[in-house]
């Protein structure tokens, strides 16, 4: 154990470009997930917010289940959509980082959505009674709760982002693990685990806590900066 | 100015009568005041006439020539964290205008309740008489035909106070028809030419401001303005 812990540190000040391809590799496949899932999710849930109609409560409650979707799931079932027989083969996306996008935004986007219906249901309780007595349609009043509640959505945003970049099962179906090509930080781990070299799993794994401790950090900045301006 | 015709409005939430067959006919011009003790249905009746509550039985009628614009300050002005000129050109989204034009009227609107100076600021940085002149720009901005205003001085200092009252005058002076809720007497002396008196969620009283508080006719309203409370024991004794 002593001796691994030394080995890891030893691993980490000479990390490769390899490591670092990898590292960006699942930040950039992560952040692009996420900002589909804010794209697709916030008007989601900020619609289903404010608005009422037949089979709303069951929709609401089918996207607090799909929070939980397991990730292996997602994976399988994209993988059957993009294989060369699939309705999408045509598109050649298996096995390249637009389908791991593609899975890690089928995560976040319940995700995203459900956390926003929640926030911005809470801002139209206290809020929705001025905004309809204004004479704005529900689009237009999603929006100004969107607007009103934007400082909650980045941990909205935090949340999904820690989903996307910390899972395995559907980046490892859909993506194959290809070494240059398809390799993530929690795929590397898991391969070198399993070939018994736990210094540089933890090594990796250390680099991955600190992206997601670094992007949290930058959005706390950020988000300070942005309540202390307009808050 | 649009007169408001209420007739037999009944309203009933979580097991509660709110508003209990009220009628009521609300002249076309001036201020008129809605007083009556706490629970007597009286933001519930501003929020059916706003459409922002559906009554279960009655109806509400604006008689009017045209179209009737509304405007609703409430007693704590629900404000979005935005500048203050943000939170008074969204009210002006419903009215078609340029983006432009929007900010223009926004800041007409908030120089003329004397928060020109104030118009970048976040609203929610603002104080309470602030907010309250805030709330009453935005209602300003669109240029009401009828503001229902629901206690918009209760939480405010008497200088506060003093100009909220006298910007709800000009607005009526400029031909808003007004539905104010208030406790204070002496201001609803001060503003409202006519008053509806209510009382577990009906209108047990109506007529000119000074001949009603000076020579109320109903035991409610007598009740009320000499403060006998609460209501039960009234209802006991008679």
């Amino acid at each position: 154990m002593f001796q691994t812990l030394q080995e890891t540190i030893s691993r980490l000040t000479t990390l490769d470009r390899d490591v670092f391809a990898i590292a960006w590799l699942s930040l950039r496949v992560s952040l692009t997930a996420v900002a589909i899932g804010l794209c697709v999710g916030i008007p989601l849930g900020a619609v289903l917010a404010v608005s009422s109609f037949p089979g709303r409560s069951i929709l609401v409650g089918l996207l607090n289940a799909f929070m939980g979707l397991p990730p292996v799931i997602v994976g399988l079932v994209l993988y059957l959509v993009l294989s060369r027989s699939g309705p999408l083969g045509s598109l050649g996306l298996l096995f390249t980082p637009g389908a791991m996008v593609a899975a890690q935004a089928v995560l976040a986007t319940p995700l995203v959505a459900a956390l926003t219906r929640q926030v911005v249901a809470d801002a139209e309780a206290h809020l929705g009674d001025q905004l309809r007595s204004l004479g704005l349609s529900a689009p237009r009043r999603a929006l100004a709760l969107i607007h009103d509640t934007r400082f909650s959505l980045v941990t909205t945003a935090l949340a999904a982002f820690g989903r996307a970049i910390s899972e395995i099962g559907a980046v490892l179906v859909v993506g194959g693990n290809i070494d240059g090509h398809t390799r993530t930080m929690t795929t590397a781990i898991s391969l070198e685990t399993q070939k018994g070299d736990l210094s540089l799993a933890l090594a990796l794994g250390l680099v991955l806590i600190a992206l997601v401790v670094l992007v949290n950090a930058v959005a706390a900045i950020l988000r300070g900066y942005a309540l202390r301006a307009y808050g | 100015m649009p007169a408001l015709d209420l007739d037999g409005l009944v309203l009933t939430r979580n097991g509660t009568r709110i508003l209990d067959g009220l009628d009521a006919r609300i002249p076309a011009a001036g201020i008129t005041a809605l007083i009556g003790p706490n629970g007597a249905g009286k933001s519930a009746t501003l929020r059916v006439i706003d459409g922002l509550l559906r009554p279960d039985a009655g109806s509400v009628l604006i008689v009017s020539q045209g179209p009737v614009r509304r405007a609703h300050l409430f007693q704590r002005p629900a404000l979005l964290r935005a500048s203050a000129r943000a939170n008074v050109a969204l009210a002006l989204v419903p009215l078609g205008l340029s983006r432009t034009e929007r900010a223009a009227r926004a800041h007409a609107a908030l120089v003329r309740v004397g928060l020109g100076h104030r118009a970048d600021a976040p609203a929610t940085r603002l104080s309470g008489g602030e907010q309250q002149r805030l709330a009453l720009a935005r209602a300003w901005a669109v240029t009401p035909d009828l503001l229902l205003a629901d206690e918009p001085t209760a939480n405010l200092d008497p200088g506060a106070t003093e100009l909220v009252e006298g910007l709800i005058a000009e607005m009526a002076r400029q031909g808003a028809k007004v539905v104010l809720v208030s406790h204070n007497l002496g201001q609803v002396m001060r503003l409202a030419a006519d008053v509806v008196v209510l009382a577990r969620g009906r209108a047990v009283e109506q007529g000119p401001t000074r001949a009603l508080l000076t020579s109320p006719e109903a035991p409610e309203t007598r009740a009320y303005i000499t403060g006998e409370f609460p209501w039960t024991s009234f209802a006991a004794a008679s």
